[in-house]
């Protein structure tokens, strides 16, 4: 559905699975960028780490022989985005032009039913107003709301960069240029495990790189179409 | 006997054995028989206005104590509101908790006052008269504080009108597609649907009141009889609106506890996506329904005396009825569980672990008393007839009923697709005090009402008794049933 329209953009995430080190820079980096305020640890322990990136860290084998595994896991975009239909009041819609999921803050009412119709669990509700501890409050990015207490919030491939770009690209008379969008988790991967770009671009990293013979994607039987790549990582030998 | 009495007499002054035997039934037929024992219109009366009428010092303990409880509630709402919903124990992964399972339990006692007047009357099941306004209360009641919890659930309650499909300028309506807003649309209809239902049934009981009452009742009541004089094409149209609302509400009520099952449903969560939720929750609508009715007759016939309205064999029917939708309850458990044992797909066996692991004390209890405790009991009649164990029976499937709905909706949440991010729910003091808040409400409610509004619908009784005839049939009596329309 989503993928046979070929107007707008369709942002697209790969994460290279082999090369992430689980050094969780793009959770701080998202953290800064999106104005997602820091949990504390009581919170995390009652099961509300709020991060819109996190590295889920599974462990592989018993003790001694024990392998960490690492896997970013935030909005998969999805073009058959099972979030969407549950919402009562349309807070959680698709965007024609991005193909992106987005999360309209001042309509949702909080019933968190996209929250749980989420099979990635990566939409996050403000169980509480936002709070910054000093002096985080002084870095606040003035490019994206703080959003308020009550409503469910998400990763949303840095909307705001996407907007900036090809709002300059527009006043300089030019298409966006593949590379020239970068959401935050993307600027900080030391390894470079993520690359995000348009798919719909042809000569873009992203559509060079797909199929790629290692890709995956993340609960792909449930059929929500994600508009992020994985790329199998470890000692997984594909195409051999 | 000792004294041996001479016959003496002529032979057609001698008793008849076979007059006494007659006799005998008939006096045996009265006792275990409301509508064989017919009293004067005006002694029914009289009895139904009085215990309205009549509040000692007990009364207002108890209310003191259910509005106490009222305010605890309100105060935790208040609280939550204005702090947000951390101070619950919901987190990222189990997002809905007791409060949506609160909402499916209130509308599941509702469910039995539909079917208790409305399917019974269109099948001319005669032990539904004294019962069904008392049953018709608690679904008014468990629908209005039902209706509640969305708004005392969502974050952001200040903007909750963005549900409701009012035009607007911006033409930004409600998303059809949402299993919530046919929910809403769902428990909307059938709240005012059983109202009406209710308030057309009540309208020759307010006009009796209105006739016997003085002050402010008789005021009240006037204006809620509508003028009605109790002519004949008065109760044939009764007769004929009530008819027309049975056939209408009981899709209604159908609907209803299917709209609420396919919230669940309708998500892909593991253990949610089922396609037998619709009838498996109407069935356990029923099933905690026909269970709180039960309580509500026993608190009804003790505090208000009304040994004369619901007797023995309403207590016997009701428990029958029970018995029976313990068995449905059981089988679309069995049905629906077996379905994903067998499947074996991994998340579904995750939850099943779930349940029989962690969270195992609850699963046993909620089969303890969901299917040991009514099949070990019901199928007696000295257990169906008698008062102490149909309340404790009725407590327990309460129980049983609430857990089995937690389970579903916060067990289930907490296991899904990435193991990462499993996490147990265990409540917070917000969603204790609000669930017990609002059963005291619901408790509040229904005793503020009894002293308003005749709780026995003193006109179908009377209807009832005025149908029915004793006849003899050869050597029998049978109780026989005139059709007067």
């Amino acid at each position: 559905m989503a993928e046979e329209r070929q107007q707008g953009h369709k942002w697209t995430m790969i994460v290279d699975l082999d090369k992430c080190t689980g050094c969780q820079a793009c959770v701080v980096a998202c953290h800064a960028e999106n104005n997602v305020p820091s949990p504390s640890e009581d919170e995390i322990i009652r099961g509300r780490a709020n991060h819109w990136i996190r590295i889920e860290r599974y462990w592989e084998g018993e003790y001694p022989n024990v392998k960490a595994r690492f896997l970013p896991v935030f909005c998969q975009q999805c073009g058959n985005a099972p979030c969407e239909p549950v919402c009562p009041v349309y807070a959680s819609y698709h965007s024609v032009e991005e193909n992106l999921n987005v999360q309209v803050y001042n309509r949702c009412v909080g019933t968190r039913y996209c929250g749980n119709n989420c099979p990635y669990r990566v939409r996050i509700f403000n169980f509480w107003a936002p709070h910054f501890d000093p002096p985080l409050e002084q870095q606040l990015n003035p490019d994206v709301t703080v959003r308020g207490p009550g409503v469910m919030e998400k990763c949303t491939f840095c909307i705001q960069r996407i907007r900036r770009a090809r709002e300059q690209a527009n006043v300089e008379g030019r298409p966006l240029e593949d590379g020239e969008v970068q959401p935050a988790c993307v600027q900080s991967c030391p390894t470079d495990a993520l690359i995000f770009g348009d798919k719909w671009d042809e000569n873009s990293r992203v559509a060079k790189m797909i199929p790629h013979e290692r890709q995956f994607k993340l609960l792909e039987h449930l059929g929500t179409e994600p508009a992020v790549y994985y790329l199998k990582g470890g000692e997984t030998h594909v195409g051999e | 006997m000792l004294e041996s009495k001479a016959v003496t007499g002529p032979y057609w002054e001698q008793p008849d054995p076979e007059d006494e035997r007659l006799a005998y039934q008939l006096e045996h037929g009265r006792e275990e028989h409301l509508l064989l024992d017919a009293r004067p219109p005006a002694e029914l009366n009289q009895v139904v206005l009085n215990t309205m009428q009549q509040t000692g010092p007990r009364f207002w303990v108890i209310i003191a104590g259910l509005g106490a409880m009222t305010l605890a509630f309100l105060i935790a709402w208040f609280i939550q509101i204005i702090s947000g919903l951390g101070i619950t124990g919901l987190n990222r992964s189990v997002m809905w908790g007791p409060y949506i399972a609160n909402l499916i339990y209130f509308i599941g006692i509702g469910h039995a006052g539909t079917f208790i007047s409305a399917a019974l009357r269109l099948m001319r099941m005669d032990f539904r008269r004294p019962i069904a306004r008392a049953a018709e209360t608690i679904t008014l009641f468990g629908l209005a504080i039902a209706g509640l919890f969305p708004i005392i659930h969502v974050g952001s309650v200040w903007k909750l009108f963005y549900m409701i499909p009012i035009p607007n300028q911006r033409e930004l309506w409600p998303n059809f597609r949402s299993a919530l807003f046919w929910d809403m649309t769902a428990i909307t209809t059938y709240l005012i649907g059983s109202t009406l239902f209710m308030f057309v049934a009540l309208i020759p009981d307010f006009a009796m009141a209105r006739d016997h009452t003085t002050g402010w009742r008789r005021k009240l009541y006037g204006a809620l009889a509508l003028g009605w004089r109790g002519a004949e094409d008065e109760w044939h149209r009764l007769e004929v609106v009530s008819n027309i609302l049975s056939f209408v509400i009981i899709p209604v009520m159908f609907s209803v506890h299917t709209g609420v099952s396919w919230n669940l449903s309708m998500a892909i969560q593991p253990g949610w996506h089922s396609a037998i939720f619709g009838p498996f929750f109407v069935v356990g609508a029923l099933y905690s329904g026909v269970a709180a009715v039960i309580i509500v007759m026993i608190i009804i016939r003790k505090t208000l005396r009304f040994g004369y309205f619901l007797r023995e064999e309403h207590f016997n029917a009701m428990g029958i009825f029970l018995l029976l939708l313990t068995l449905a309850w059981i089988y679309f458990y069995f049905a629906e569980w077996i379905t994903n044992w067998y499947g074996n797909l991994p998340m579904e066996k995750a939850i099943q672990q779930m349940l029989t692991g962690p969270l195992a004390p609850l699963f046993y209890l909620m089969l303890f008393c969901n299917i040991v405790v009514p099949l070990a009991t019901l199928w007696s009649r000295r257990v169906r007839t008698s008062l102490p164990a149909m309340l404790v029976i009725g407590i327990f499937v309460q129980i049983g009923m609430y857990v089995e709905r937690v389970l579903i909706v916060a067990g289930s949440l907490s296991r899904n697709e990435l193991p990462f991010n499993w996490v147990n729910y265990t409540p917070h003091w917000p969603e204790v005090t609000v669930t017990i808040g609002t059963l005291a409400f619901l408790g509040l409610l229904y005793a503020l009402f009894t002293r308003v509004v005749p709780i026995i619908p003193v006109w179908e009784v009377y209807e009832g008794q005025a149908m029915q005839q004793v006849r003899r049939i050869g050597r029998a009596i049978a109780p026989t049933r005139t059709e007067v329309h």
